[in-house]
C-alpha cells in the first residue's frame, strides 16, 4: 500500500505541533523519522492512526482520501502502531492484551484464550521473543512490555506499521532482532515508519530518512549520512556525540551496599546478596540486560521496596530500614526507569512536578504554605536550563512529548542538593542533543564530588559515563570492572559469563 | 539471545513470612465461640428445625445440648484456625472453602446459642429463605454497580434506580393488572434514568458523582410527590399490585431444606439465579467482557485497538440501570407487595459498598449481599427467640466474620483503574 500525508497541520492551543507536513511512504519501504524531543513525530503518527484529528490536511492510501474517526478506522485501513507509551492493560495477561479488539471466539461466543495463547507463542517463536502468554503485564519489566506491544501490532498483520521508539527499552540483541523483523516485513511488502533517537539504528535499517524540526519537515537525507550529520540536522547545531570527561577525583566511600537481598512483588529473589560501594566523585555504572534485578536494587536503595536482608549505608548513615522521605533527606536523588509510572504525575503541571520531592520544605514551601512565586521562578529556570520544550510551566506533564517528560524528571532530581544520584536509564527516549546535555550534567555532578550510580542497559551510555562498571546478571554482580573494558567482554558478562 | 533472556520467575523463591492476620482472627473468633457460647454458655437444649410442615419429606429436628454443641463447634473452629496458622507459616494461603466451613460453623453456633430453649427452635428454612429474598434487590443493585464500575463509570444513582423500579413496577403493575408488565416497565424506566447519567457523564463529561447524587434527589422528590399527590388517593387502583406467584420447581423444590429455600420462589429470585452467573460469564469469558474491562482499566489503550470507549460505557451503564430497575421491582413485586415512600431506604448505597466488599466480582458481591440479607433477618429473628438480647451487637457478628473472610481471599484485587475518570480524546 502506498501512503501519502498531505499538508498535515495539528495545533494544540497556540502550539503548532505539526506544521503542514507532507510525506509519502512507498510499499515495502522503511522510512525513518528523526527529530528532537517535541518535534512533533508522535503527534503526526497519532494523526495517521486516527487518535488525533488533524486541523488541516489529508491522509491518502493508494491515492484515495481517508477519513479516520478513530483508531478502529485506521486499523481497518491496514495501519498498525506501536505507541511510544505502552497501550497495555496492566491487569490483563499478555494474551488478553494481544487479542484485545480482535478476539478469537469459540462456538459459544466465548473468548478462546487458547487460540490467543497460541497466537502469542507463534509470533514470539517466529521472532525469537521469549514471552509467557499468561503473565500479567503489571508483573513484567518494561523491556518485556515493549515486546508485548510489538507482538500486539504484528498479530494484526498491518500493511503499514508505525513504530514509535520501539527500541527505547530493548537490549542490543533484541534491537537487532527487531531490525531483522522489520527487514523481513518490508520484504513482504509491509511499509514501516520507524521513529527512534538512536542514530545507529536509523543508519542500519532505514531506506529513507526524514528530519522534522519544530513541526516542519526540514530535510530528507539518505541513510548513508554519518551520525554527526544526522545529529546536527535534527538539532540544528553541531552535536558532540562523545562525552568528554576528566579523570575522576575519587573521594570518600559514600554509598555502601552489603549483602543486599531484595524480593519482588511475587517474592522472587530479584537481588541476590550483592555488595558494592561507590565513592564521592565517582560514577559507577550498573550494566546488564533489563530485568536482572537492577530495578529492584534501585528501588531498595530508595526505600521504595522492602529489604529482605543486608544493609545500605549513605555517608555512614544506615538507611536499611528508612522510608523514602528519610532516604531523600539523606541526600539521595533518584531518576526512575519508568517516568510515567514512577517519575511524574501526569495530571500535574510541569511546575508542580518539578517541586514534587521538595515540597516538604524550603525553597518551595514556607511552613505549611507553598511559595508559588518561588515555585514558578524555579520552574522557569529549570525549563530553560534543561531545555524542556513546552508552551509554559503550567502545561500538564502528560501533554509533553516523551523525551521532554524525561527531562522534567532529570531536571528535578539533578537540581536538588544531592550526595548520591541514582539514575536508572537517565536518557531513555531523549534526543541526541539532550543526551549530550544530560551526560554533561551527570559528569558535572561527579566532578562536584557527588556519588553517582547509573543503571543502564545501553552499553554506549555505560561506556560514555562510567568510571567503574558493575555487571548484573540474575540478581548477582558478575564482576566489577574498570571503564576500559571492551564491549565484547561486557557483553559476555551480561550473559552471565564471569570475568 | 535466548540464554541471555531473563524474565521474572527465574529466580529462586525466598522464604517469606506471609501475613498472619487472617489465621489469628480465625483463632480469636473460635475462642469467643468456645468460651462464651460453649463453656460459659447456656445450659438448655437447642432444636434445629429443618423442615416446613407443608413439605413431603419431613426431617426430624436435631435437638442437642447448647453448651455441648457450642463447645464442639468452637473446638472445630479452633482446629481450623490452627490449621490456618500452620498453612500461613508454610507460606500458603488458607483456602476459601475452609473459610466457608468456618463461617458456616460460626453461624450455626450463633443461631443455636440465641435459640437455646426457644420453643420454635432454629427455623432454618425461615432464616435462609428470608435471607435470600431480602438480598435480592441488593444483589441486582450490586450487579448494576459492577456493570458500570467495570467500564469506569461510578454509578451513585443506583439508589434512585431501585426506587424508580419499585415505584414504576408497583403502579404500572396495579394499573395494567399484569405484574410482568410492571416489571418490564420498571427496567425500562431505570434504564432511561441510566441513559441520562451515562450521556451526561460520557458525552458532556459532567462529574459522575454529582449527576448521581442529583438523580437520586430527583427520584426521591418525584416519587414522594407522585405518591402523596396521586397514588395515595386511590391506593387500591394505583398501588396494590401484590407479589408474583411462587413457582416451585418440580422435583428440585422437594429436596429437604435447600428445596424450600432455593427452588420455591418468585420469578425475581430465579432471574437472579440466571443473571449472576451470566454476568460473570460475560465479564470474564467473552470478548464483550474483555473489552468492557479494558475500557474500565485503560480507556486510551482500549481506544487504540479500535474499541469505542463512549459506546461501550453507555450501553453497560444503561443495561446496568435496567438490572437495578429489576431490583426495584423485586422489592415491591418480589417481596413487599406495594410501594412505600423512599422504600429503597439506602439499599442502593449499601449495594455500592457490597460491590467493593465483593471486589467487583459478581459471585462475591452476591455472597456479600446475602450476608446483608442474613443480618436483617437475624435481627428480626433474634428478637423473637431471645427477647431482650442486645440485637445490634449480635448483628455485628456476621460482619466481623466477613471481614475475616474477605481478608482471606482478597489478594491483589484493585478497583478498575479508570473508575470515575472521564475519557477525553486528544
Ligand atoms: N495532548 C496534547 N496537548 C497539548 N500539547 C501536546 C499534546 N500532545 C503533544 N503536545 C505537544 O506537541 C509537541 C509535539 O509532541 P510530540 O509528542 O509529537 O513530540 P515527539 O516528536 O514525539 O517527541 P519525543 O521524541 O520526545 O517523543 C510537544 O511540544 C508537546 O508538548
Ligand atoms: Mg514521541
Amino acid at each position: 500500500m502506498k501512503l501519502e500525508l498531505r499538508n498535515i497541520t495539528k495545533r494544540f492551543g497556540t502550539l503548532v505541533a505539526n506544521d503542514s507536513i507532507s510525506l509519502t511512504l512507498k510499499p515495502g519501504e522503511i522510512l525513518s523519522l528523526l527529530g528532537e524531543n517535541g518535534a512533533g513525530k508522535s503527534t503526526l503518527m497519532n494523526v495517521l492512526y486516527g487518535l488525533l484529528q488533524p486541523d488541516e490536511g489529508q491522509i491518502l492510501i493508494d491515492d484515495k482520501e481517508q477519513k479516520f474517526a478513530g483508531p478502529g478506522d485506521a486499523m481497518a485501513a491496514g495501519i498498525g502502531m506501536v505507541h511510544q507509551h505502552f497501550m497495555l492493560i496492566p491487569v490483563f495477561t499478555v494474551a488478553e492484551n494481544v487479542v484485545l479488539g480482535h478476539e478469537p471466539t469459540g462456538k459459544a461466543g466465548n473468548l478462546d484464550l487458547n487460540a490467543a495463547r497460541k497466537l502469542v507463542k507463534e509470533i514470539s517463536d517466529r521472532f525469537g521473543f521469549d514471552i509467557d502468554p499468561d503473565a500479567k503485564i503489571q508483573d513484567l519489566p518494561v523491556g518485556a512490555q515493549q515486546r508485548v506491544e510489538i507482538i500486539k501490532s504484528l498479530a494484526r498483520d498491518a500493511k503499514i506499521l508505525v513504530l514509535d521508539e520501539p527500541t527505547a527499552v530493548l537490549t542490543p540483541q533484541e534491537t537487532d532482532e527487531l531490525m531483522a523483523i522489520m527487514r523481513d516485513l518490508s520484504k513482504n511488502g509491509t511499509s514501516i515508519i520507524f521513529i527512534t533517537h538512536k542514530l545507529r539504528e536509523v543508519q542500519q535499517v532505514a531506506d529513507r530518512i526524514i528530519v522534522i524540526r519544530q513541526g516542519k519537515v526540514v530535510s530528507e537525507v539518505s541513510p548513508k549520512s554519518t551520525a554527526g550529520e544526522l545529529a546536527s540536522l535534527m538539532v540544528g547545531r553541531e552535536v558532540d556525540l562523545d562525552t568528554k570527561k576528566k579523570a575522576a577525583k575519587v573521594g570518600a566511600e559514600t554509598l555502601v551496599v552489603k549483602d543486599l537481598t531484595v524480593l519482588d512483588d511475587r517474592n522472587q529473589q530479584m537481588v541476590n546478596g550483592i555488595s558494592f560501594s561507590v565513592h564521592d566523585g565517582e560514577i559507577l555504572a550498573i550494566a546488564g540486560v533489563q530485568g536482572n534485578g537492577q530495578t529492584e536494587l534501585a528501588e531498595a536503595i530508595l526505600g521504595l521496596r522492602k529489604i529482605h536482608s543486608g544493609s545500605i549505608q549513605v555517608a555512614g548513615q544506615d538507611l536499611t530500614k528508612s522510608n523514602v522521605r528519610q532516604v531523600l533527606e539523606a541526600g539521595v536523588g533518584y531518576i526512575p526507569e519508568d517516568r510515567k509510572k514512577d517519575g511524574l504525575v501526569g495530571q500535574f503541571t510541569i511546575a508542580e512536578n518539578l517541586m514534587l520531592d521538595g515540597s516538604f520544605g524550603k525553597p518551595f514551601a514556607n511552613g505549611m504554605q507553598i511559595d508559588f512565586a518561588k515555585r514558578d521562578e524555579i520552574a522557569e529556570k529549570l525549563i530553560k536550563d534543561f531545555d524542556i520544550r513546552t508552551p509554559s510551566a503550567d502545561t500538564l506533564a502528560k501533554q509533553l512529548s516523551g523525551g521532554n517528560q524525561q527531562k522534567v524528571v532529570v531536571a528535578r532530581e539533578m537540581s536538588r542538593d544531592l550526595r548520591v544520584l541514582i539514575a536508572s536509564q537517565p536518557t531513555r527516549g531523549v534526543d541526541v542533543g539532550s543526551i549530550e546535555f544530560i551526560h554533561e550534567q551527570i559528569v558535572a555532578s561527579r566532578d562536584a564530588g557527588k556519588t553517582v550510580v547509573i543503571i543502564s542497559t545501553e552499553l554506549d551510555e555505560v561506556l560514555a559515563l562510567a568510571d567503574r562498571i558493575a555487571v548484573m546478571y540474575r540478581g548477582r554482580i558478575v564482576g566489577i570492572v574498570d571503564a576500559k573494558t571492551t564491549r565484547e567482554k561486557l557483553g559476555k558478562m551480561m550473559a552471565g559469563i564471569a570475568a | 539471545m535466548k540464554n541471555v533472556e531473563v524474565t521474572p520467575g527465574m529466580f529462586s523463591s525466598a522464604e517469606t513470612k506471609p501475613s498472619l492476620k487472617t489465621p489469628i482472627t480465625l483463632v480469636v473468633a473460635a475462642f469467643v465461640v468456645l468460651v462464651f457460647f460453649g463453656f460459659l454458655g447456656k445450659a438448655g437444649d437447642i432444636s434445629f428445625v429443618w423442615s416446613d410442615k407443608r413439605e413431603a419429606i419431613q426431617l426430624p429436628p436435631f435437638v442437642v445440648n447448647s453448651m455441648l454443641f457450642c463447645t464442639f463447634v468452637g473446638a472445630v473452629l479452633l482446629l481450623i484456625g490452627l490449621l490456618s496458622i500452620a498453612l500461613s507459616l508454610r507460606g500458603r494461603r488458607t483456602p476459601v472453602w475452609l473459610i466457608a466451613i468456618y463461617s458456616l460453623g460460626a453461624m450455626m453456633a450463633l443461631l443455636g446459642w440465641l435459640a437455646t430453649e426457644a420453643t420454635q427452635g432454629v427455623q432454618m428454612i425461615f432464616i435462609l429463605g428470608n435471607t435470600l429474598v431480602l438480598a435480592i434487590p441488593l444483589i441486582f443493585g450490586g450487579m448494576a454497580g459492577i456493570m458500570s464500575e467495570r467500564v469506569g463509570v461510578v454509578n451513585i444513582a443506583i439508589e434512585g434506580q431501585l426506587l424508580t423500579g419499585a415505584f414504576v413496577s408497583a403502579v404500572l403493575g396495579t394499573m395494567t393488572g399484569n405484574l410482568y408488565i410492571g416489571m418490564i416497565a420498571a427496567m425500562i424506566a431505570s434504564g432511561l434514568l441510566s441513559m441520562v447519567l451515562a450521556s451526561l457523564a460520557i458525552k458532556y463529561l459532567v462529574e459522575q458523582i454529582i449527576i448521581g447524587v442529583l438523580l437520586n434527589v430527583l427520584v426521591i422528590g418525584v416519587t414522594n410527590f407522585l405518591y402523596s399527590a396521586w397514588v395515595d388517593d386511590d391506593s387500591i387502583n394505583r398501588n396494590f399490585p401484590g407479589t408474583f406467584e411462587k413457582l416451585p420447581i418440580p422435583l428440585l423444590s422437594e429436596i429437604p431444606v435447600l428445596g424450600q429455600v432455593l427452588f420455591n420462589n418468585r420469578i425475581t429470585v430465579y432471574l437472579m439465579f440466571i443473571l449472576v452467573p451470566l454476568l460473570w460469564y460475560v465479564l470474564f469469558r467473552t470478548k464483550l467482557g474483555l473489552r468492557a474491562r479494558a475500557v474500565g482499566e485503560h480507556p486510551l489503550a482500549a481506544d487504540t485497538v479500535g474499541i469505542n470507549v463512549g459506546r461501550t460505557r453507555f450501553w453497560w451503564v444503561t443495561i446496568g440501570g435496567m438490572v437495578a430497575g429489576l431490583g426495584g421491582a423485586s422489592l415491591t413485586l418480589g417481596n413487599v407487595g406495594s410501594f412505600g415512600r423512599e422504600m429503597s431506604a439506602g439499599l442502593g448505597f449499601i449495594a455500592l459498598a457490597v460491590v467493593i466488599l465483593g471486589r467487583w466480582q459478581p459471585i462475591y458481591v452476591t455472597l456479600g449481599a446475602l450476608l446483608f440479607g442474613f443480618t436483617i433477618i437475624l435481627k428480626v429473628w433474634a428478637n423473637q427467640v431471645s427477647p431482650g438480647i442486645p440485637v445490634d451487637f449480635i448483628t455485628m457478628v456476621p460482619y466481623l466474620v466477613t471481614l475475616v473472610a474477605v481478608a482471606g481471599f482478597a489478594g491483589r484485587v484493585k478497583p478498575p483503574a479508570a473508575s470515575g475518570q472521564p475519557y477525553v480524546k486528544g
